[in-house]
């Protein structure tokens, strides 16, 4: 949508960026507007629906990506400053016929109810699991403290995690 | 009642569209790819004011303008209760709510939509608003709707058994006064619908978040003046509702009016800021609760007014009242019950129906009420509920039916597990047990439209493929309805899950549901699945027997595998059967329904329709918490609950929806509120509004009690609903245990403790001077 913003209204933006980066293995080019956020860039011009928008800005942690493999709120990133990073989204995780250790112990323990929280939750506890293998309880609600989820309680949430820890990845 | 052998039911299934969830696959109705226009909202600044112009020419003549509607675009209101649609989609003449639209834009893209919003001109003439229920009753308060005197949506009066006698008989009468917050659903996905609309042929598709398109489906038609042939509303996934959705709400049909403008297709999405003057939570409750009680902890009578700020519209409020004095009902023997409720209107967004809808407050002040009496009768909690249990079967005063009672395994267990005995009283400062009971109704007896159609039904599709298709309008909301249907027509058939795909929700293919609220959809679509999967059984077995040459009653089917039962022929497989059954006359379609008898559809009083159901189900939940004098703060440590469910159909599901419940309950015991100043939300974010997040949720341990109900599916009852309203008076009945003070103010805040506990030491003090003073 917002791409196709610029052909029509140019003179509403004023500067635009060609921005390369990797996402989720492909690497790709687009020219984005300097104020394009990384949810937009992720959900319209790379048509990733996955990341999810739950609120107006930092709020829910629903559209939690990695950027260079560290956790980043996608709606509240600029996509311009993402140039030759690594950008994974839900979609990036696992393969196609194998689900990632953290998808199968979400979907296996009902870490997932609704889903609209999921891709955020399970992002952030990759994020987790790649820089600490082992977490302690207290960890995983630590590193999870931004993502809010409605319909669990988070009980099956933690216990999600552990599962999946448990796995070799 | 069907009894479960071939291992589907009581499965811990994972939910069958979980992959979807996990993977990010799952299509939500932001994620439909469409190309379509933007639309957007203009929503009133003002709490209360007369309409006199709405000037839309310069939006209008802004280039990338497609449509601009208002409320002269719609002379049709709408509403879920046939006897109380007030609301139009956009607001004509008046407006009585900050936030509520007034007028609407369809734009080539985002950033144009809003820069014709801030184009539309409105001129008014502000008046009076109120946003507590005591101006809105007050006399000579002006009217938000001139046909409700008093500001009132309704008010109840019931009186069942002799109350004044009951009083009369007590040795301990105690009133008391609660006040509950208005707290709202906060479910993570935020509104949005998706329109289409084919000028060519006057027809429209609309994709929404809806729990319950069927109703949504009807005030299209109304609004638009569409036959409802005309339409088609698909429920793609829905990322959670707990009652935000169970109504057809003003954006849904304003993307319709859009889209016929349009001519075309639109997408709204509304932000959470919009999603939150939506609204349609749970109201603000004030409570006068009055019980009386006999030295051995039996009741002997009960009397509760509630009064309700309900909001600027109806909504759902009159069933919200209703269920407010409804469910004192059925969940103890109370010879004499009076209830008195009052909702009333306010320029507040307009309140409905939220998890537990309407027992959850009602029961909050219940529950405190009867710990304050059983600690001031040196009587233990348990025994006190224990007290007043019920004898089933029976039917309570106002004609809910009970068949399946298994509140007091849920106390035995929950007592046992929390370790109360040995801990109660034996703790350290600052730390407390609580407990308390709540039930909740399994589907509501009497449908909203009395139209004589079954209450559910269910199709199942048989084709050359050999797979099954469960065709359902059941709305799978995250609750995971799907997956149960699946499981129950499994179980019937004996027929394997892989073999098996549910298509739901979508009018053009489903057939009509009535939507997901009120725990209905396992208890009736369950049941209707059930009779659907007897059917293409017995076509199969038919099929079987006759290749086997053997009577149907002969014919055993296992895994898929029919045989002649006690036979040593290895039998046939279900492509064998399901082929001969085929060359009968082609594709299978059997069709499966349920309606709820009379005598389950409430008593003959005013409003004896709600509360009414077949089965209600029951908890009882033991809470710890840990209260820090010096800030006020409470942590719940752990929850030990146990829900009577009937037959856990899915066990895992079951634990997922209790611990949802218990959870939300926590939310709004311990910080969830709205707040208003002058009308204006405060709270309109996930920031301003405090939903607990992982850090401070507790363990919390479920414990299935299966008391099988003769007229559930396998015996099962609702898990969705019932545990919450429990958690609320368990919390405030420990935080009294571990600090000596009786809340009697939801959510219980540090502000709150800090001001309860500055107001007992004052107290003491002066009471110690006086009694100083009078040596």
């Amino acid at each position: 949508m917002l791409v196709f913003d610029i052909l029509r209204f140019p003179e509403s933006h004023a500067m635009s960026t060609i921005l390369s980066l990797t996402i989720n293995g492909w690497k790709r080019t687009d020219l984005v507007p300097d104020n394009l956020l990384l949810i937009d860039y992720i959900r319209e011009l790379a048509g990733l629906a996955g990341t999810k928008r739950g609120c107006d800005g930092g709020e829910c942690g629903a559209c939690t990506v990695l950027v260079d493999g560290e956790p980043r709120a996608a709606c509240l990133t600029l996509a311009a400053r993402c140039g030759s990073r690594h950008v994974e989204t839900i979609e990036g995780v696992g393969s196609p016929g194998r689900l990632s250790r953290l998808q199968r112990a979400f979907h296996e323990k009902l870490g997932t109810q609704c889903g609209f929280c999921t891709p955020g939750m399970i992002m952030a506890a990759e994020a987790l699991l790649r820089r600490n293998p082992k977490p302690d309880e207290a960890a995983i609600r630590a590193a999870l403290s931004g993502n809010l989820c409605r319909c669990t309680g988070y009980v099956k949430i933690i216990e999600s995690v552990q599962a999946a820890m448990a796995e070799t990845p | 009642m069907t009894a479960p052998r071939q291992g589907a039911v009581g499965q811990r299934l994972p939910l069958i569209d979980g992959i979807e969830k996990v993977t990010g696959r799952a299509a939500y109705t932001a994620d439909l790819p469409a190309s379509a226009l933007v639309g957007r909202i203009l929503r009133s600044p003002y709490a209360h004011a007369g309409l006199l112009e709405i000037d839309t020419a310069a939006a209008r003549a802004l280039p990338g303008v497609v449509a601009v509607i208002t409320g002269a675009d719609c002379d049709k209101t709408y509403g879920v209760l046939p006897i109380a649609m007030n609301e139009y989609p956009l607001a004509r003449d008046r407006v009585r709510y900050r936030g509520e639209p007034v007028a609407a834009v369809a734009a080539v893209d985002e950033e144009t939509a809003e820069r014709a919003l801030a184009l539309i001109r409105l001129k008014v003439r502000e008046l009076p608003a109120y946003f507590t229920t005591e101006t809105a009753r007050a006399p000579g308060a002006a009217l938000l709707h001139d046909n409700a005197a008093g500001n009132l949506v309704r008010e109840v009066h019931d009186e069942f058994g002799d109350v004044a006698a009951g009083f009369a008989a007590a040795d301990l009468v105690r009133e008391a006064r609660y006040r509950c917050a208005e707290v709202v659903h906060g479910q993570m996905e935020p509104h949005a619908a998706l329109a289409d609309y084919d000028a060519e042929r006057q027809r429209l598709t609309l994709h929404s978040v809806t729990q319950v398109p069927y109703y949504l489906h009807l005030m299209l038609s109304r609004c638009l003046e569409l036959d409802e042939s005309q339409i088609r509303v698909v429920k793609p996934f829905v990322g959670g509702g707990f009652g935000a959705r169970v109504e057809p709400l003003n954006f849904e049909i304003v993307a319709a009016l859009l889209a016929r403008a349009a001519r075309g297709t639109v997408r709204l999405i509304l932000s959470r800021e919009e999603t939150f003057l939506t609204h349609r939570g749970r109201p603000e409750a004030e409570i006068r609760l009055k019980l009386g009680m006999t030295r051995t902890g039996r009741l002997t009578a009960a009397a509760a007014e509630v009064v309700q700020r309900g909001g600027a519209y109806s909504g759902y409020g009159i069933i919200t009242i209703l269920y407010a004095g409804s469910l004192l009902h059925g969940l103890y023997d109370i010879p004499a019950i009076k209830y008195d409720g009052w909702r009333v209107y306010t320029n507040t967004p307009p309140c409905g129906a939220m998890r537990g809808h309407g027992s959850v407050d009602a029961r909050h002040a219940f529950e405190c009420l009867l710990d304050t009496m059983a600690a001031e009768l040196g009587l233990d909690p348990f025994a006190v509920r224990r007290a007043n249990l019920l004898v089933t079967p029976m039917q309570t005063a106002n004609g809910i039916i009970v068949n399946s009672y298994g509140l007091p395994e849920c106390l035995d267990r929950v007592q046992k597990a929390s370790g109360w005995r040995q801990r109660k009283g034996r703790m350290p400062p600052g730390r407390g047990l609580g407990m308390a009971c709540s039930h909740y109704v399994s589907g509501a007896g009497k449908p909203i439209h009395r139209t004589g159609e079954p209450h559910a039904v269910v199709e199942l599709r048989l084709d050359f493929d050999g797979g099954i298709t469960i065709l359902t309008g059941a709305a799978d909301i995250g609750q995971g309805s799907s997956t149960i249907l699946a499981q129950a027509v499994s179980e019937v058939t004996g027929v394997g899950l892989g073999r098996l795909r549910v298509i739901a929700t979508d009018s053009a293919v489903t057939p009509k549901d009535n939507g997901s609220y009120s725990s209905r959809v396992t208890f009736m679509v369950g049941n209707a699945a059930i009779d659907a999967a007897e059917q293409l059984r017995d076509i199969l077995i038919g099929a079987a027997a006759r290749k086997l040459d053997a009577r149907p009653d002969q014919i055993e089917c296992v895994a898929e595998r029919f045989r002649v039962s006690g036979g040593q022929d290895p039998g046939l497989s279900f492509r064998e059967v399901a082929g001969a059954a085929l060359a009968q006359g082609g594709s299978i379609t059997v069709k499966g329904t349920f309606t709820v008898p009379v005598e389950y559809q409430g008593g003959k009083h005013r409003g004896g329709a709600v509360g009414s159901t077949m089965a209600l189900s029951y908890a009882a939940q033991v809470v710890e918490v840990e209260v820090d004098s010096d800030t006020g703060m409470v942590r719940i440590v752990k929850v030990w609950v146990a829900h009577d469910c009937g037959r856990a159909i899915n066990p895992l599901s079951v634990e997922g929806q209790v611990q949802g419940s218990v959870w939300m309950g926590m939310g709004q015991a311990l910080c969830e509120e709205t707040r208003y100043e002058d009308g204006l939300p405060l709270h309109a974010s996930l920031l301003g509004y405090a939903i607990p997040t992982i850090v401070e949720s507790p363990p919390i341990e479920v414990h299935i009690v299966e008391c099988l109900d003769p007229n559930g599916p396998f015996g099962a009852k609702e898990a969705s609903e019932g545990s919450l309203a429990g958690f609320l008076p368990a919390m405030t009945n420990a935080i009294a245990q571990a600090i000596g003070l009786r809340m009697t103010e939801l959510p219980i805040t540090p502000d709150r403790i800090l001001e309860a506990l500055a107001k007992k030491q004052r107290e003491s003090r002066i009471a110690a001077a006086a009694q100083g003073a009078a040596q």
